[in-house]
């Protein structure tokens, strides 16, 4: 690791700010969540800490109520973080050359949130930026998930509700300067999330499909299109 | 057990591609197409999910076009984010 580690992990953890405003909440519910679906304490802090997927974890309670065999609820998980392949690859291609072991513990820390801040960032992810992101989106989604169990509630109702906007707001936040820069961002958005409300409105496909599906027509749509484009160019001069 | 059966599952699709692509070279249309994932894939979490946050549409409506607002500024996130908080909390205080 060389010198400058230490800021870059600094400015990753300042990236996750935002990333920890909005876990708090959501935790602070899995962790209510899961005590009333009668998880011990130990097992809804070990799930935060092994599985570290806010969705799945999630629908892990509703199934285990529902009294859902474990090979069920594991291949639901599955299918539901499989987007994060998708996710992993494209950073894959933006992260700094280091050893392979980092780059498998940094990988363990991608969710939709880190994945779309580090994603946004300009030039080249460091191994310390990563990993500064990913401790405290971890770290707060972790403690959130104890605490909430432990004092048994969440937020006060008012401020929960308006905290449900946090992440989204996030994500916003993190597009629109992209989308200042070009319209093909503007496409990319907006032509997957076309995709994503026919493919989630008319059923076709689940939450988790849905948006790897929407993803990647609209990724391979707008590259092909700038492909055809570039093409008639070469062809114009010719 | 089932726990760490998750955990499995949900590292795997995490961790793979930094194995399977590691150090090679990909075509320059796929390196394409996985530049074009982020911005495609913050289209898709943003739409249509942010209308169901809560049982009010005009919730999540609200709460993204102030977020939108606030960005188009040119505001830091985080200040996006405490911004669509705040009009929310307002627009819950009246309504």
């Amino acid at each position: 690791m060389s010198m400058n580690q230490g800021t870059e992990f600094k400015k990753g953890l300042q990236a996750g700010i935002s990333i920890a405003i909005g876990y708090v909440p959501i935790a602070l519910t899995f962790g209510l969540l899961a005590k009333t679906t009668g998880l011990s304490i130990g097992e809804t802090v070990m799930m935060s800490m092994i599985v570290f997927a806010g969705a799945s974890q999630y629908m892990s309670l509703s199934l285990i109520a529902l009294g859902t065999g474990i090979l069920e609820i594991i291949l639901t998980t599955f299918i539901v973080n499989i987007r994060h392949f998708l996710m992993a690859a494209s950073l894959n291609e933006k992260v700094e050359l280091d050893r392979v072991f980092n780059r498998i513990v940094y990988s363990f820390g991608i969710t939709d949130e880190t994945f779309s801040v580090a994603a946004t960032q300009p030039g080249k992810l460091t191994t310390g930026y990563m990993f500064g992101l990913n401790l405290i989106s971890y770290a707060s989604w972790v403690m959130g998930s104890g605490i909430g169990f432990a004092i048994g509630a969440g937020l006060p109702e008012t401020l929960q509700q308006s905290m449900s906007i946090a992440l989204y707001a996030m994500f916003i936040g993190l597009l629109v300067p992209s989308m200042k820069q070009g319209v093909k961002v503007v496409f990319l958005a907006a032509l997957a999330a076309c995709f994503n409300t026919v493919f989630t409105m008319t059923e076709w496909l689940s939450t988790g499909w849905a948006i790897v599906a929407a993803t990647l027509l609209s990724a391979v749509l707008v590259e092909l299109v700038e492909l055809i484009k570039k093409k008639g160019k070469v062809t114009g001069v010719e | 057990m089932m726990i760490i059966g998750m955990g499995v599952v949900t590292f795997i699709p995490r961790m793979l591609p930094f194995i399977m692509f590691r150090g090679k070279e990909l075509p320059p249309f796929l390196q394409g197409v996985l530049k074009n994932v982020p911005y495609a894939t913050l289209g898709a979490l943003i739409f249509p999910a942010v209308l169901y946050i809560q049982e009010d549409i005009w919730y999540g409506v609200i709460g993204a076009l102030a977020a939108f607002a606030v960005a188009f500024l040119g505001a830091n996130v985080i200040v996006v984010v405490m911004g669509s908080i705040a009009v929310l909390s307002a627009y819950s205080l009246f309504f």
